[in-house]
């Protein structure tokens, strides 16, 4: 089963902003690795080529903080989607 | 605006184990929680250790939604493509409620539902977004617009914690002292569970896995038997996973994990109910939080109250413990009428009398010694290749077992200095 359709099982409830904040800018000037596009269990972070730009599909998070540690550059600012929205576990 | 007594940022084990207790008194409590209920933003592996907590608890856990009590202990060594499992039962385990897997959506929003009985106000959907200070102290919370001034604020908002950054008593998250979990809910009858882990009606089983399954990155694999579920999943360390960035997508590990051979047949037929991923604090005694400031306390696993301790993880006990002996200082600051750091430093005191803060000593080197590829890579390779080794009968006829063995031993590099000072080594954990 592919990543997409394991958190398609899950209940969430999207806000039409993202909780997740990209600093696009320290992205491209100073980081190599892009560890967000690897540790992110729920596979939400890519890379769009075209304009050299990570996007990240905030619907799907579930909230559990790992690529802002893994952020060594400090480009993403990420805070709790506002109470009321995003994952909803039912068997936690 | 007049003052509560107490707000307790997160509804989680820790934060509402300090609401049960503080309810016991005339105080006006007030629990916030962001999800839509208490254990809606919670992920355990998990299992939660009863006997630690037994005589701090009293009967705040009666009549809970435990999952099944665990009678059998299992580790497997995961080589490639071969393993070596410890299988461990004993009556002990099976007369005494030793520990139990529970699920957090379950046991959280019980206990809350419970907690609000005894008069405590749990608010869900409320994110808590800052604190309101007054000189130099924690007066309480800010949630969007609102403010609600508190005597005491308990940061009971998960490893995250936002509150105790805030508040300055918890440094910037380093990716070494934290790992990532990944989990999935597999459903399963009762009757098909107790037949494939051999237990009985409502016992169950905890299994943990090293080696291979991480590719030989600090964590490994677990799988905890719940009623008709199957909670199984991987932990990795954040430094490593962030080592083997651009070779390796976390997600990928869980699927490898669910295609070996010997996790197939146990989840067979199993249906994927739930996915689901939770930070894990992994730095130890020397990485904790600082507990306390004026006007705040810090608990469970803000606090960084979590055990690896190779053969097991602990951490909700530490929570449940932490968030009652919070609430105890706080009952007896509320006497003194003062709410400054060095009444509030009577909490770090009576953790240190507690197992919370003296396990967590006794395993102050654990996550040094755990940062040793050995344990990931080494053993769980040789020591099922011996097995093999030993095991398999070919054409040519057997040489001696003993002579197997050595030269196995040997060849591994098993008898070097190097292992046998890890050993050695091993007296200190």
């Amino acid at each position: 089963m592919r990543v997409d359709e394991k958190l398609a099982l899950d209940a969430f409830r999207t806000c039409k902003e993202s909780h997740i904040k990209i600093n696009h800018e320290i992205c491209r000037t100073r980081c190599k690795i892009k560890y967000c596009l690897f540790v992110c269990p729920g596979h939400l972070y890519t890379l769009n080529e075209e304009n050299n730009e990570i996007v990240v599909e905030f619907a799907g998070c579930l909230e559990c903080g790992t690529c802002k540690i893994a952020c060594s550059e400090g480009a993403i600012e990420w805070q709790y989607p506002n109470g009321e929205y995003g994952v909803q576990y039912r068997f936690g | 605006m007049e003052k509560i007594d107490v707000v307790i940022v997160g509804g989680g084990l820790s934060g509402l184990a300090c609401a049960y207790k503080l309810a016991e008194k005339d105080l006006q409590v007030i629990v916030l929680e962001r999800g839509d209920f208490p254990g809606s933003k919670n992920v355990t592996g998990g299992r939660l250790y009863l006997e630690p907590i037994k005589s701090l608890i009293g009967d705040m856990l009666d009549d809970a939604p435990l999952e099944r009590k665990v009678v059998r202990e299992r580790w497997s060594l995961m080589g490639e493509n071969n393993s070596l499992n410890i299988d461990f039962t004993g009556n002990r385990f099976r007369n005494t409620g030793h520990s139990y897997t529970v699920l957090r959506a379950n046991l959280d929003r019980w206990l809350s539902e419970r907690i609000m009985e005894k008069g405590v106000f749990v608010i869900p959907m409320k994110r808590v977004d800052d604190l309101i200070w007054e000189d130099n102290a924690v007066a309480g919370i800010k949630s969007g617009e609102e403010e609600i001034p508190a005597n005491v604020v308990v940061a009971a908002d998960g490893v995250l914690s936002f509150m105790a950054e805030k508040a300055g008593l918890r440094q910037k998250m380093k990716p070494r002292n934290y790992a990532l979990g990944i989990k999935e809910i597999i459903e399963l009858s009762e009757e098909k569970i107790n037949d494939r882990f051999n237990v009985e009606k409502k016992e169950g089983c905890a299994h943990l896995f090293i080696g291979d399954v991480t590719k030989g990155m600090f964590g490994g694999g677990f799988l905890y038997t719940n009623q008709d579920t199957i909670s199984l999943g991987i932990v990795i360390g954040i430094k490593a996973l962030m080592e083997k960035a651009s070779t390796i997508e976390a997600h990928t590990l869980m699927d490898n994990f669910k295609d070996r051979y010997e996790i197939k047949r146990l989840i067979e037929g199993g249906k994927l109910l739930e996915y689901s991923a939770h930070v894990i604090p992994e730095g130890g005694y020397n990485n904790l939080a600082k507990l306390y400031g004026n006007g705040i306390l810090v608990t469970g696993d803000a606090a960084g109250f979590a055990l690896n301790m190779g053969v097991t993880v602990r951490g909700m006990e530490f929570a449940i413990a932490s968030g009652i002996i919070a609430a105890e200082t706080i009952l007896m600051a509320k006497e003194k009428g003062d709410y400054s750091a060095q009444t509030l430093s009577k909490y770090e005191t009576r953790l240190k009398d507690t197992f919370v803060l003296k396990d967590m000593f006794s395993c102050k080197d654990m996550p040094d010694f755990l940062d040793n590829d050995a344990f990931f890579t080494f053993y769980p390779k040789y020591f099922p290749h011996f097995v093999e080794k030993i095991m398999w009968f070919g054409d040519q006829p057997k040489e001696k077992i003993g002579q197997t063995l050595w030269k196995e031993l040997k060849a591994s590099g098993m008898l070097s200095f190097k292992r046998l000072k890890e050993l050695y080594n091993m007296k200190n954990i």
